[in-house]
């Protein structure tokens, strides 16, 4: 399902897309996408898409904007604490869109609530 | 016990301090001639710069209160009777002791010059002095002070605060005969010159007579003259020892109180300490050698047996502005000794070693221009420390890559590095082991640096030293991105005029940046270039609050704080306040700094509400921003009774002058109208407190978690000067700070502290201030309101959404009442 233009995400943002009911922060690296869920479990609030992305030793993160733990793009990891995990969501570029298959399929813990 | 002290200068304080702390039930009484207790004299042309009495006070009321202390003011101790062991003052008859502390100090010398008891002829030495000598300033053009020596010199520079034309005329071939060489000497007049007052060697002064185009005229021994409408007489110190003589006490030859190593004179029961004590042959013109007198005083008399052993009269000082000292024995009088000398002329530097014949060790040296190596120094030359290789590389310039010679390691744990609150090496390395990594921390946890703050350097690279030791490893590299300090990479964006951070990682760093280097790199370059900070190339670099110039709230809301320059607002606008507030539910709250706050915004209700804001005559607040919040202010003259400026015009136009200057932290200000200092502006950043004449200038406060009085950089400033003393404080705080660095903690981390903040802003010492001032004013012409500007940039206010493929709001975003007003809930 295509969810916005690629050009509506600034280079190395993210945004937030909602897909069947659910917050997805998607983020722009390199021209390609990254998503995760936009829940942030520690501040309880949907704002993850709103954090600075970056790389700690290699791996892509974003801080949450609340207390600035990371989370990774790719696995939803959380570095400071390895036991808490946001899920990630298959995200693709094709021609000018981002496009996603049904979230929550691939990886983490239990989703939470919206 | 019954103890009576005479005098209640700076070593007789330090006397009771000591005594009380050790004799809880000693009667102690201290007679003192001068109208308020002990103060600090070495700090007493502070006065003229802004120093009040109260500040110069080194006893503090609690003390008396809290000790069994009676403190006689106004009353000279006028005999003593060592038979009948009493002491008859001015009001008191007949007072009883056990033990008598002579602690009377020294007066200053006049030389008998004929004419040197007319009007307008001071000594400097009490704050009474200080008084009328500056009531006499306010009458004259021309000041002079006869003796260029330490204190000559010290008052030479009080006559210059106080705005005159000053001479200084000394006897001798050169300034400071005692501490310096002729070379040392030569460039030390020179500088002196440099800023503006003339020095006059080798004048003999015969006599002062009147004058034709100013009050007098003093005439010299060769017949020449200098006309002059003040005269001060700083030709040294001579001991106070008439009480002393007339008891039949034994005194010297050249005056002085003979004590032995105990502190004790020919009588057994009386005790002579500081500047009228005469230890073998000697007397202490310093106040360190007086501290120890007091300290072996007093616990002789609870039945000690300690030693006075002597003093080193090294001094580091600056005078008018210069930098000098003089360590132990600096004219090489020791047999065989050698000297090894560099001078620097471009940049004013001379500095002198002495060693022993066999160049093992250090034995005195001279520095003006740069004492940066006193702490050194000192050390070397008072533990005794084998001397480097080439002794000469520790006066040597150091080059890049290369240590100096002068090893932290071979200064025993023993040595003290801070002299006035007595702190070892020693102790600073178990500081260290317990945690300490800051000069700040240090100073917190052991005083060490507190004082006069010269053994900040020292203090600062043995915790370094001890840091490496321990395999800590110290960088304050920003992240793992950028392998260099904040103010490393300031440098590099201005002088490389970089301005994307894309060009700086690729320039300085590696890989892609992260929440701390991004919008590190973000202020530094909206502080340089001022450009808007959400264009699409600085947007993704900034924290969630610059990006939508908001304050992000626990539930993911926002708050809004439009600015109120002063705190002053029309009826009207804060009626748009509340209808604005009103009409998107909003929760509202007075903050502590004078303005309104709007919470529970949506981010895409954000950019509707500042539309309404603005329509209304709102601007942005930056509060959300690492920028100038605002500048608090108090009525001041216009309303107020006692207001002496008017200091909410002045809160206005500070605010309006520095609104969206980003820095490493947030910066709050404020501006009280006269000394009751209702805007609290000793709490802030920076802080503008009116005077009758013009205005105090505050830096460096901080309430919150760790509160600190903001300390004075410069009084009595016309508004025009004021403006460019806070213009080159600002930017000199923005250029060296550390990321997330509030003003308090970053002076509490520089070395030098505000002395070199005050060279810095106040005497151009590093030459930056036309610099400095360009930066800021630069800042002020490119000054837009981002609000105004997001708004009428059709890019970025479409970020405004929660989502970005639905028109929705966040549905996890709810609201309970509370006292009337939404919560989240």
């Amino acid at each position: 399902m295509k969810l916005c233009p690629l050009d509506a995400i600034l280079p190395d943002t993210g945004v937030c897309a909602l897909v069947n009911g659910r917050q997805i922060a998607i983020f722009r690296v390199n021209d390609r996408v990254y998503a995760i869920d936009n829940f942030d479990p520690f501040s309880k609030a949907n704002v993850l898409s709103r954090g600075i992305v970056g790389d700690l030793k290699g791996e892509l993160v974003v801080a949450s904007p609340v207390y600035k733990q990371h989370f990774s793009l790719t696995t939803g990891r959380c570095v400071e604490d390895p036991d808490v995990r946001v899920a990630v969501h298959p995200v693709s570029v094709e021609g000018a869109y981002v496009l996603t298959a049904l979230p929550g399929s691939h990886c983490g813990s239990e989703p939470p609530a919206p | 016990m019954k103890v009576v002290v005479i005098g209640n200068g700076m070593v007789g304080q330090r006397f009771l301090e000591h005594l009380a702390k050790r004799a809880q039930d000693a009667e102690i009484t201290v007679f003192c001639e001068e109208p308020r207790p002990a103060y600090d004299r070495v700090q007493l042309t502070s006065y003229f710069s802004g120093k009040t009495a109260d500040d110069l006070s080194l006893a503090p009321k609690k003390f008396f209160q809290d000790s069994k202390v009676t403190l006689r003011l106004n009353d000279a101790v006028l005999s003593i009777d060592p038979q009948k062991k009493i002491v008859r003052s001015a009001r008191y008859k007949d007072v009883p002791y056990d033990k008598l502390v002579l602690a009377t100090g020294s007066y200053p010398f006049v030389p008998p010059v004929l004419g040197n008891d007319r009007r307008d002829c001071f000594v400097y030495r009490t704050i009474e002095d200080l008084e009328v000598i500056s009531a006499t300033a306010r009458r004259s053009k021309v000041g002079v002070v006869i003796g260029g020596g330490l204190l000559g010199l010290e008052a030479a520079k009080a006559l210059q605060d106080l705005g005159l034309e000053t001479h200084v005329i000394e006897f001798a071939a050169r300034l400071m005969a005692v501490q310096l060489d002729d070379s040392a000497g030569r460039l030390l007049k020179r500088k002196i010159e440099a800023l503006g007052a003339k020095v006059h060697l080798q004048k003999a002064t015969k006599e002062i007579t009147d004058g034709t185009e100013r009050r007098h005229r003093l005439v010299y021994v060769d017949g020449t003259y200098l006309e002059t409408d003040l005269v001060l007489f700083s030709a040294g110190i001579r001991p106070r020892d008439e009480l002393a003589r007339a008891a039949g006490l034994a005194v010297g030859e050249r005056g002085g109180v003979q004590i032995d190593s105990r502190c004790r004179t020919s009588n057994p029961d009386i005790y002579a300490i500081g500047e009228c004590a005469l230890w073998q042959g000697r007397t202490f013109g310093l106040v360190a050698p007086g501290y120890q007198m007091a300290e072996v005083t007093a616990r002789n008399i609870i039945g000690e047996e300690v030693q006075f052993l002597g003093a080193d009269m090294s001094t580091k000082l600056k005078l008018m502005g210069v930098d000098v000292a003089s360590i132990g024995d600096a004219h090489g009088a020791t047999p065989d000794a050698l000297n090894y000398l560099f001078t620097d002329e471009a940049a004013g530097v001379y500095k002198k070693l002495v060693v022993s014949a066999d160049r093992k060790y250090a034995l005195g040296a001279i520095l003006v221009g740069d004492t940066s190596d006193y702490g050194a120094l000192l050390q070397l030359t008072l533990n005794g420390g084998p001397l480097p290789e080439h002794p000469e590389d520790l006066i040597l310039p150091m080059r890049a890559g290369k240590a100096k010679g002068f090893g932290l390691d071979s200064l025993p744990d023993a040595a003290l590095v801070c002299s006035c609150n007595s702190v070892s090496k020693g102790a600073i390395c178990d500081a260290v082991k317990a945690g300490v990594t800051t000069l700040g921390a240090l100073k917190k946890t052991t005083q060490c640096a507190t004082s006069c703050g010269g053994c900040g350097p020292l203090a600062k690279s043995i915790i370094d030293a001890q840091l490496k030791k321990q395999g800590v490893t110290v960088t304050n590299h920003l992240c793992e991105h950028f392998q260099y300090t904040r103010q490393e990479l300031f440098h590099l964006v201005k002088v490389g005029r970089v301005k994307t951070f894309d060009e700086v990682l690729a320039a300085h760093g590696r890989g892609r940046g992260c929440d701390i280097c991004k919008p590190a790199v973000a202020s530094i370059l909206a502080s340089c270039w001022n450009e808007m900070i959400l264009q699409p190339k600085h947007a993704p670099l900034q924290d969630t609050n610059d990006y939508f110039l908001a304050n992000l709230q626990k539930n993911g809301t926002y708050s809004i704080v439009p600015r109120v320059p002063g705190g002053e607002i029309m009826p009207e606008k804060l009626i748009a306040l509340g209808a604005v507030a009103k009409k998107y539910g909003l929760y509202t709250k007075v903050t502590g700094a004078q303005r309104i706050d709007l919470f529970g915004a949506r981010v895409e209700q954000l950019p509707l509400i500042w539309q309404d804001l603005i329509a209304a005559g709102f601007e942005s607040g930056h509060a959300y921003g690492k920028a100038l919040r605002t500048v608090k202010s108090c009525v001041g003259n216009t309303w107020c009774r006692y207001g002496v400026q008017d200091s909410v015009t002045m809160a206005i136009d500070i605010e309006n002058r520095y609104r969206g200057l980003r820095a490493p932290h947030k910066i709050k200000m404020a501006v009280s109208g006269c000394t009751r200092e209702c805007a609290e502006a000793q709490s802030k950043d920076v802080g503008v407190i009116a005077t009758e004449k013009g205005w105090n200038l505050y830096v460096c406060g901080n309430g919150g978690m760790k509160p600190r009085h903001a300390d004075i950089l410069a009084s009595d400033l016309d508004d025009q000067r004021l403006i460019r003393c806070i213009d080159r404080f600002l930017m000199f705080y923005i250029r060296t700070a550390d990321r997330l660095q509030r003003t308090s903690t970053w002076l509490d981390n520089l070395e030098g502290g505000i002395d070199y903040v005050r060279q810095v802003v106040c005497q151009d010492s590093l030459g930056i201030g036309a610099e400095l001032e360009a930066d800021m004013q630069r800042h002020v012409e490119t000054y837009e309101c981002e609000w105004k500007r997001a708004l009428e940039t059709p890019e970025i206010r479409q970020r405004f959404r929660h989502f970005v493929n639905s028109d929705e709001p966040d549905p996890a975003i709810q609201f309970v009442p509370q006292r009337g007003q939404p919560i989240p809930a």
